[in-house]
């Protein structure tokens, strides 16, 4: 078991490696700081979604209703903001957003996590829900103007230059965000016995409710965690495209469920690490990036990213068999 | 008095959760008819939502089968579109001015039977991911998701194709004797599907593969053989709906339809077929398509939008999958 996930990380960093270099080949623009720094960004929101979904994957659910949990967070907390007038500290609207999404998540926590009621069918659900209430009952406009102290965080760099064509170039301070999360998030996981649990929990359910793991108060737990985490992504996407669109993130679910499978994290539940998941966001990202960058037109995207999840699984340790037999095995593993 | 007797009885030995159904769609078609009675009940509503709902039933029964069989395809939509722009392609190609009404026939009938072999082969390209190289349904039918519909984007390049022959609408707005022919091209796919799944070895295989392989395994079922034909008949059936969507909409889009994979799957599991497998009935999804329709159609009336529908399909479908569970004793996981 081992050896079948370290495998999985190393073949995808092949791939990794080698696609790099087949761009690079094709276009050296591609190894440019300021280009490697544009990927990274445009990374931070699929990679905080991914964390998300992630999450309650190793839980051994599926959830769809993280992006609804996203886009309805950030509208909520822009429009809300706005209505106020005040102009807020940073820090405000992203408590707010994870608050407004850590609400959400206990909804799903509390279908999920204590009635025990199926994830896929139930996120299906709350996703409809989240979704349909935000534009029946908050709105359906778009905000083009947000509070200051997002609108200065959407320029905020740590490292900056000017290219010589002009445009602005640097490394973005939400990477630092999306670093600091997966990094605690992967301590979390690994270190703590809440993270173990868990593992054991996605793992198999029956021997972990039997060794004593209080399985409805993790779930639960886990599910206002992921709906935090979804709001202070939606808010970031908000952010970042300087604009609250009602209608954004819905639809991006397909190419996050790819990245955190391409990643090495189990359908099944109980297994996965950060290190995958953060490899396939980036994985996937590279190749948007830098079919933009060969001048492929944008209809070819779709064809490569099909084609490479399913080139990756075909050489990756995923896959497994369909039946889930012996999961005891998967129970604590140390990732 | 007999046949009023069995028909209760019937109606009694019926499983909980789809009597909870029935009896939610029923209430559904009370509301809208009470709101709304002028418009509602009015044949030519019942009409045009029987021109509406086939190409949703269509899709809800292929995933349904791909549920059944314990496994998901998500690249249904993807396959219906391809196949659309496939057979589009090439019944514009056979067709010019000068064509005649056999030409015309002969060229649509050509299409159509390219689409739905177009629609076999990518179910045989999702069967063979998942039957032979083991790739999990989910990451399998994502990929070839993305994949269909990546190539129609490329075909297409993301414009709509137009100029299908009059002729060909007929099978998405024609009726034959005021009886819309998409709805006799889905009861003759209901019956035929439900037949399949309750009468023949390969319809209880997919049953039994779907609540333990392993099991199914050693009882010398053959596993490879039975999802590979699953998944193709779900292609098939993909393809049929994407021909029923060309028609009528006389034209054919490689993204059109994008909502559709999750309400089929709304449809499907309203209609009480387990995504985890083993269980599922195309009764139950046939109710359940109505429901989703007369919803469709009561709150168009009502001139809600269709994000009003959205939640309350949501919050429909929580409920009654909460009721399920709870008062069924948490059978069903």
């Amino acid at each position: 078991m081992r050896k079948k996930v370290r495998s999985h990380e190393f073949y995808l960093l092949l791939i990794f490696i080698v696609f790099s270099l087949f761009v690079g080949l094709l276009n050296p623009a591609f190894y440019s700081f300021g280009n490697l720094f544009k990927i990274l960004k445009s990374s931070v929101e699929m990679g905080l979604l991914a964390i998300c979904f992630m999450l309650v994957l190793i839980l051994g659910g599926i959830d769809m209703s993280f992006p609804a949990i996203a886009v309805a967070s950030m509208y909520m907390t822009v429009s809300f903001l706005n209505t106020l007038g005040v102009d807020f500290p940073l820090f405000v609207p992203f408590l707010l957003a994870g608050g407004i999404g850590a609400v959400f998540g206990a909804i799903n926590g509390i279908l999920i996590g204590i009635l025990e009621l199926p994830t896929l069918i139930i996120t299906l659900g709350t996703m409809s829900l989240i979704h349909g209430g935000l534009v029946v009952f908050v709105g359906k406009s778009w905000i083009s103007n947000l509070p200051a102290a997002l609108v200065e965080f959407s320029k905020a760099n740590i490292i900056q230059w000017t290219s010589s064509a002009g445009d602005v170039q640097g490394l973005h301070a939400s990477v630092l965000i999306l670093v600091g999360i997966a990094i605690m998030v992967g301590l979390i996981l690994k270190y703590t016995w809440f993270g173990r649990s868990m593992f054991a929990i996605g793992g198999n359910l029956e021997v972990a409710k039997r060794h004593g793991i209080p399985v409805a108060r993790i779930r639960f737990l886990v599910f206002v965690a992921v709906g935090a985490l979804g709001g202070i992504a939606g808010l970031l996407h908000g952010t970042l495209v300087r604009m609250a669109n009602p209608f954004d993130i819905i639809g991006t679910e397909l190419n996050v469920i790819a990245a955190v499978v391409l990643g090495g994290v189990s359908l099944s539940g109980g297994s996965g690490t950060i290190q995958g998941t953060m490899l396939g966001v980036l994985l996937i990202n590279i190749v948007n990036n830098s079919l933009i960058l060969i001048g492929m037109p944008s209809y070819w995207q779709k064809f490569f990213i099909g084609a490479i999840v399913i080139v990756s699984t075909l050489f990756t340790a995923n896959r497994g068999k369909l039946v889930r037999v012996n999961k005891t095995r998967k129970g604590f593993m140390v990732i | 008095m007999k046949s009023k007797s069995t028909l209760v009885t019937y109606l009694t030995r019926l499983d909980p959760s789809f009597k909870r159904l029935l009896f939610i769609t029923f209430l559904i078609f009370s509301i809208m008819a009470s709101l709304r009675p002028s418009s509602f009940l009015t044949s030519r509503n019942m009409i045009s939502m029987a021109f509406q709902f086939p190409e949703m039933g269509i899709l809800a029964l292929a995933i349904s089968i791909a549920f059944i069989s314990g496994g998901m395809d998500l690249s249904l939509v993807g396959i219906s579109n391809l196949s659309g722009i496939l057979g589009g392609y090439l019944m514009l190609g056979l067709i010019n001015d000068q064509t005649g009404p056999i030409g015309i026939f002969c060229a649509i009938s050509v299409s159509i039977l390219a689409s739905l072999c177009v629609g076999v082969l990518c179910g045989v390209l999702n069967g063979q991911l998942i039957s032979r190289l083991n790739i999990s349904p989910i990451l399998a039918t994502l990929g070839t998701m993305q994949l269909f519909t990546g190539i129609a984007l490329i075909l297409t390049k993301g414009s709509a194709l137009i100029g299908f022959p009059q002729e060909f609408s007929f099978f998405g707005q024609g009726s034959v004797w005021l009886i819309p022919v998409p709805l006799i091209i889905f009861l003759v796919t209901a019956f035929g599907l439900h037949h399949i799944l309750s009468k023949t070895y390969l319809g209880h295989s997919c049953y039994y593969i779907g609540t333990n392989q392993k099991a199914a395994k050693f009882a010398g079922i053959p596993i490879a053989k039975t999802l590979l034909k699953t998944y193709m008949t779900s292609g098939l059936l993909a393809a049929l709906a994407g021909i029923i969507m060309m028609s009528r909409v006389n034209s054919a889009k490689a993204d059109f339809g994008s909502s559709y994979t999750m309400q089929s799957i709304l449809v499907a599991v309203l209609g009480g077929v387990s995504p985890l497998g083993g269980k599922g009935k195309v009764a139950g999804v046939i109710i359940a398509v109505l429901a989703l329709q007369f919803l469709s159609s009561g709150f168009g009336m009502l001139r809600m939008s269709q994000y009003a529908k959205e939640f309350v399909w949501g919050f429909l479908l929580v409920l009654l999958v909460a009721l399920n569970i709870l008062w069924d004793g948490r059978k069903a996981r």
